[in-house]
């Protein structure tokens, strides 16, 4: 394998296939790792062991293969191995006009499919210049917020899972399902809902959806308080909590970590709040942030964030704007159903919208936003035809995977699980 | 965002500091700045603009590649550089040839490119020289060519299925 020293000609592409493919299933050798592992003082006295966790492992939330050194109990060192659900949608997209490609960019990170799709249509409003309507706004903020609950209850139910709560899944899935009810109101799904347009949303939210809403925001911090109750006070849960995979806020900074885990840190940094898009400038809410960032804070930020996410979105139902709920110019959305029968102008636009798509002049765009996992950048590089010439998302599942090692070295492997499910991956997502 | 002015200001620094050719190029459009590096000074410009600089960018948020097929040179890696300090984005770009894709790591610099430069090594074929662990991470490790290429075929690759991985090359070394 290319062994890192700087080299002036092309890779060794052809090279490294010389090495047979089951030889370099073990290419991860033991003299990679310093000895003693920085951080500890301990001298390795038995034998080390080597074992794969995953890739088909509950605990590991998905397919992620982790290669982890072990000395008796204690984790020396671990090596995430991934790619095992690559599927290519970043290509994919390519091939798509601008309007499918949402539907496969949802899919990378499956918890978090609004703040995808929110980031993608972002990237190309920014490509086209094209405004939003407020009350579109205001329709994206109230449903990304409900989103960041149900994947913030999901990361609840399957962490403690991990640590033998059974019973939290249950409690954590009831409130979540209330959610995908409103996204099938809203929507007509309940995941992968495609309900964010370039330019605003597929529709106006239907009667009955603000009551409905209304209820759960009533009902959802009740429900945080029965979680906190069943957890905070478990001895259990707070002797495996406290004091684990603590990675200081300086380190998480060089590993480019972003979200939950930052914030648990001590960092306040929320784009929401630092660098406000879309109307979040608009609300009233705080940025929970931790203190010495071990698993504990972790959890703590996650909680008080879906408190925060609660009051967000019911700020959103008192002031939702009348008004347009997608944009207006033809050339990029869609006219309404009812124009087709007498305008013929709206039919060639319909017919040119779904034939062709819309043409995004040339031109890059990054945006970033805040999804419960951290910054979730969509970058698009537009070349002026009707489909992207490159969709990139950074995904904060993949990038704040990194510090993982970080946060296993020296623990203990059980302690080791409870850092995976704090760190809360979505290999959809990490993978693309 | 640094606006134009101070896009070119910030250039005229980068360009007093390191010569006149780590600066291919300024562009400013969309509210956005990007600033064009030379590939072989993209290492010392980032140091550069993480530690010395007056409006330093200690954050790289994203590290990613793309293919500008057909323009010349073809193969592009992107930095976004984000300063949480002065809540201010600046976008770096090089561009390489794909006869000589090399381009300085800053893993260095910025531990976060360690995965990102190899998702971009794996997918555009862009050597990052002093990468400490330089393989493919998403793609399996004796794959052939690197799939976002633009002139990559979507769907030219055969499907592995039992009658015939052992006509597919190189499965059963």
């Amino acid at each position: 394998m290319t062994d890192g020293e700087p080299t002036g000609t092309p890779p060794p592409s052809r090279g490294a296939l010389e090495i047979p493919y089951r030889e370099r299933e073990r290419s991860i050798s033991m003299d990679s790792l310093d000895w003693p592992v920085a951080g500890t003082a301990l001298e390795p006295e038995t034998e080390l062991l080597t074992i794969n966790l995953g890739p088909h492992h509950p605990a590991t939330h998905g397919v992620l293969r982790l290669l982890t050194t072990l000395e008796g109990e204690t984790v020396r060192d671990t090596q995430p191995i991934i790619g095992y659900v690559h599927t290519g949608i970043e290509k994919s997209c390519e091939d798509q006009e601008y309007w499918k490609a949402i539907t496969f960019v949802e899919r990378m990170d499956y918890l978090a499919y609004y703040f995808n799709a929110h980031a993608f249509c972002m990237s190309v409003e920014r490509l086209l210049g094209e405004e939003v309507p407020p009350r579109a706004e205001y329709l994206r903020v109230i449903h990304l917020e409900l989103n960041r609950v149900a994947s913030h209850l999901f990361w609840l139910g399957t962490a403690a899972l991990d640590l033998g709560a059974v019973s939290m899944l249950w409690w954590s899935l009831r409130e979540r399902d209330l959610v995908l009810d409103l996204f099938e109101m809203s929507s007509g799904q309940r995941l992968h809902t495609r309900y964010f347009q370039v330019g605003g949303v597929m529709e106006d939210i239907p009667p009955g959806f603000e009551a409905k809403c209304r209820e759960f925001i009533a009902q959802m911090p009740g429900r945080i308080d029965q979680y906190e109750a069943l957890l905070d006070r478990n001895e259990i849960w707070l002797q495996r909590m406290k004091h684990t995979g603590v990675v200081s806020r300086e380190r998480l900074l060089e590993l480019g970590v972003t979200g939950p885990l930052l914030r648990a840190a001590g960092e306040p940094w929320d784009l929401r709040k630092a660098m406000p898009y879309s109307v979040y400038e608009q609300f009233e809410f705080n940025v929970p942030i931790g203190t010495i960032g071990d698993n504990y804070d972790r959890y703590r930020v996650r909680m008080a964030e879906m408190r925060e996410s609660v009051k967000i979105v019911e700020q959103a139902l008192d002031g939702l704007p009348e008004g347009p709920y997608i944009t207006s110019n033809r050339k990029v959305a869609l006219p309404p159903r009812h124009e087709l029968a007498t305008s013929m102008e709206a039919l060639i636009h319909h017919f040119k919208l779904v034939t062709e798509g819309f043409r995004v002049p040339p031109g890059e765009a990054y945006v970033a936003v805040e999804s419960p996992r951290g910054e979730l950048g969509c970058f698009v590089l537009a070349d002026g035809s009707a489909k992207p010439a490159r969709v990139h998302m950074r995904d904060p599942s993949f990038v704040n995977l990194q510090s993982l090692a970080e946060m296993g070295r020296g623990s203990v492997i059980a302690d080791f699980i409870a850092s995976i499910a704090m760190l809360d991956p979505i290999l959809g997502g990490v993978d693309r | 965002m640094p606006d134009a002015t101070g896009l070119e200001l910030l250039a005229q620094r980068l360009r007093s500091e390191l010569g006149d050719v780590a600066v291919v190029g300024t562009d400013f459009q969309r509210d956005q700045a990007t600033l064009e590096l030379a590939p072989g000074r993209i290492h010392d410009a980032l140091a550069y603009l993480r530690d010395d600089d007056d409006e330093p960018y200690e954050f790289l948020a994203s590290l990613h590649g793309c293919d500008y097929l057909p323009e010349q040179p073809r193969l592009g890696v992107h930095y976004q550089l984000l300063s949480m300090a002065r809540r201010e984005r600046l976008a770096v770009r090089t561009r390489v040839d794909v006869d000589l894709p090399n381009v300085p790591s800053v893993v260095d610099l910025f531990p976060t490119a360690d995965f990102q430069e190899r998702e971009v090594y794996d997918f555009f074929g862009v050597v990052f020289d002093g990468h400490p662990d330089l393989r493919r991470i998403l793609m399996p490790e004796d794959y052939e060519g690197h799939p976002q290429r633009r002139d990559f075929p979507m769907g030219g690759e055969p499907v592995l299925f039992t009658f015939n991985e052992h006509t597919l090359p190189r499965w059963y070394d």
